[in-house]
């Protein structure tokens, strides 16, 4: 086991990347000491899920998103754009990227959504300082990252938070909190 | 379905319930049978033709072959199944049914002729009530329709169809396209506004090769295949939605057997877990679907080793599922008693009456 590892099992909170380096529509995979988590970026919020599709272990993260498709009969097809879906890339298998709830087998069968949130650059700034949270190795080589005040920041946590806690909007704190053009090679991280 | 009783044993040495013939056959004998109930002016077209009747029953059932009649079921002179008091004395009387259902296939499907064919089955259904229906109360019928002709088609299911002697409209299972296509929203909508099982039967005309794909070779060939026809036409009416468009459709399969349905089953739900956005009203896995809105005759029923037949049961994941049919005067060699030993307590007196009884509300 290595340091970085060891240094990120610490922790419930971890630091993923900065808001405006983060592109719509975008998503990377961080690995939390082996556990690879998708964050994804969707309407200007953040989700998290784990890169395992309950189904048979599938890469779900590498899936595709589309909407719900709705229907009250044949011929009747409605696209639901308030339910985004991430489909298995092995299956095709329907998760809502909020709450992990399979499409078809609601009842019995989910992904592991993570709550990620985005805080204001002093705060994080000042969690790290007193080592509440962890930066992660990922794309972006976090654990260098500078933390910036002017700045927000994704954070990711590894235990469920209540629901209303965390703020994932990436436009909350600042509305300038749009991706800039410098992010372009985040798709390039994905795809 | 055949059982001891052509041993003479008495069925009640094996099944002491009640019994349901969910498939017994009649047979227009010949096109002149129906002339009493034909307009004049098909009759004399028929005359003028020189024209013997619709070609579908000699090709779905050669006359000659093993599989059309039992030898003991073969009177001298007469077509099989085609008096009722032939019937009578094979089959209502000997088993000792409640009621029957009776199946006329007189192959109305390869008539293409947008008059005629709606004009020859509503002589069949007229023949069906006063030769059969009227003269012994045990029987129940499936009514007739030029199938390939929906709006004319649900016509005839509504000019008869409250006849209480009808049970069921008869839907050849080869057609020109998948029955679960909007086309034939009409056919549907009278047979549920009739209050109407929809029974697939054998036999039908396609408007190419008659099986899925080509044309087969031998007749046994195309006999054994016919599995794939029925389980075509039921995916295709999963799909299509048929099933969320007439939540109150019934629907029977006769001659198709049934032990394919769970491995069919396991694949549509499969492919739906992961393929359903394209057909969202679709809302829930096919096989319950299936297990929702279609019964299956066990005639026949195609048994394999007990053990694995037992399986094959046990997979249905339902005991409500099998009605007993004989398919009188077809032959299959499937024993009753047999399979009675190998279906589980709880599901004998659904299989023998009681699943026919609520599906054809007898």
């Amino acid at each position: 086991m290595n340091q970085d590892v060891r240094r990120t099992k610490r922790h419930q909170k971890y630091v993923v990347g900065r808001v405006d380096e983060f592109p719509e529509s975008g998503r990377m995979i961080v690995d939390l000491g082996g556990r690879e988590i998708g964050i994804f970026r969707i309407k200007n919020r953040f989700y998290a899920v784990l890169n395992r599709c309950p189904h048979l272990g599938g890469p779900l993260v590498k899936g595709q998103l589309v909407n719900a498709v709705t229907s009250t009969g044949p011929g009747n097809l409605t696209l639901d754009n308030s339910k985004d879906l991430i489909t298995c890339p092995w299956h095709n298998w329907e998760f809502d990227i909020k709450t992990g709830q399979s499409f078809w087998n609601p009842a019995h069968l989910k992904a592991r959504p993570f709550s990620v949130g985005v805080e204001a650059g002093s705060e994080v700034a000042e969690q790290i300082e007193a080592g509440a949270v962890g930066l992660i190795k990922g794309p972006y080589k976090a654990e260098t990252i500078e933390v910036a005040v002017e700045s927000d920041y994704i954070v990711l946590f590894t235990v469920p938070q209540a629901p209303g806690l965390v703020q994932n909007d990436a436009t909350a704190l600042h509305p300038c909190g749009s991706p800039s053009a410098a992010t372009n090679k985040m798709e390039e991280v994905i795809s | 379905m055949t059982t001891a009783l052509l041993a003479k044993t008495e069925r009640r040495q094996f099944w002491t319930g009640s019994v349901i013939d969910c498939d017994v056959h009649a047979n227009v004998p010949t096109i002149e049978t129906l002339f009493n109930y034909l307009d004049p002016v098909w009759v004399e077209g028929t005359k003028e033709r020189g024209w013997h009747g619709p070609t579908g029953p000699r090709l779905s059932y050669p006359p000659g072959a093993a599989t059309t009649a039992r030898d003991e079921w073969r009177p001298a002179r007469q077509m099989p199944a085609s008096q009722l008091s032939l019937l009578q004395k094979d089959i209502l009387d000997p088993w000792q049914v409640d009621r029957a259902v009776l199946n006329c296939y007189y192959g109305i499907d390869s008539l293409r002729h947008p008059d005629w064919a709606p004009a020859l089955a509503s002589a069949v259904n007229d023949w069906i009530i006063a030769e059969w229906l009227d003269k012994d109360p045990r029987l129940a019928a499936s009514l007739v329709i030029p199938a390939r002709d929906p709006i004319a088609a649900a016509a005839e299911i509504d000019r008869v169809g409250s006849h209480p002697g009808f049970v069921q409209v008869m839907l050849p299972v080869r057609s020109e396209r998948l029955y679960g296509q909007r086309i034939f929203y009409p056919i549907f909508e009278a047979a549920t506004r009739n209050d109407l099982v929809v029974g697939l039967q054998w036999g039908g005309t396609s408007e190419d090769a008659p099986s899925p794909t080509g044309y087969a070779s031998w007749y046994a060939e195309e006999y054994a295949a016919e599995t794939q026809m029925y389980l075509a036409q039921l995916t295709s009416m999963v799909f299509e939605g048929t099933f969320q468009k007439f939540p109150t459709l019934r629907v029977a399969v006769m001659e198709g057997g049934f032990t394919w349905v769970p491995m069919w089953g396991w694949s549509m739900n499969k492919k739906w877990k992961g393929l359903r956005r394209e057909t969202p009203w679709v809302d829930r896995l096919p096989m319950d679907i299936i297990r929702d809105h279609v019964r299956f005759s066990v005639a026949p029923a195609d048994l394999g080793p007990r053990e694995h037949s037992q399986r094959i049961i046990d997979w249905l994941g339902s005991d409500d599922l099998l009605m007993f049919a004989t398919d009188y005067p077809h032959r299959h060699d499937d024993r009753i008693d047999e399979l009675l030993d190998l279906v589980p307590e709880t599901m004998r007196s659904k299989l023998m009456s009681e699943t026919a009884r609520a599906w054809y509300k007898l």
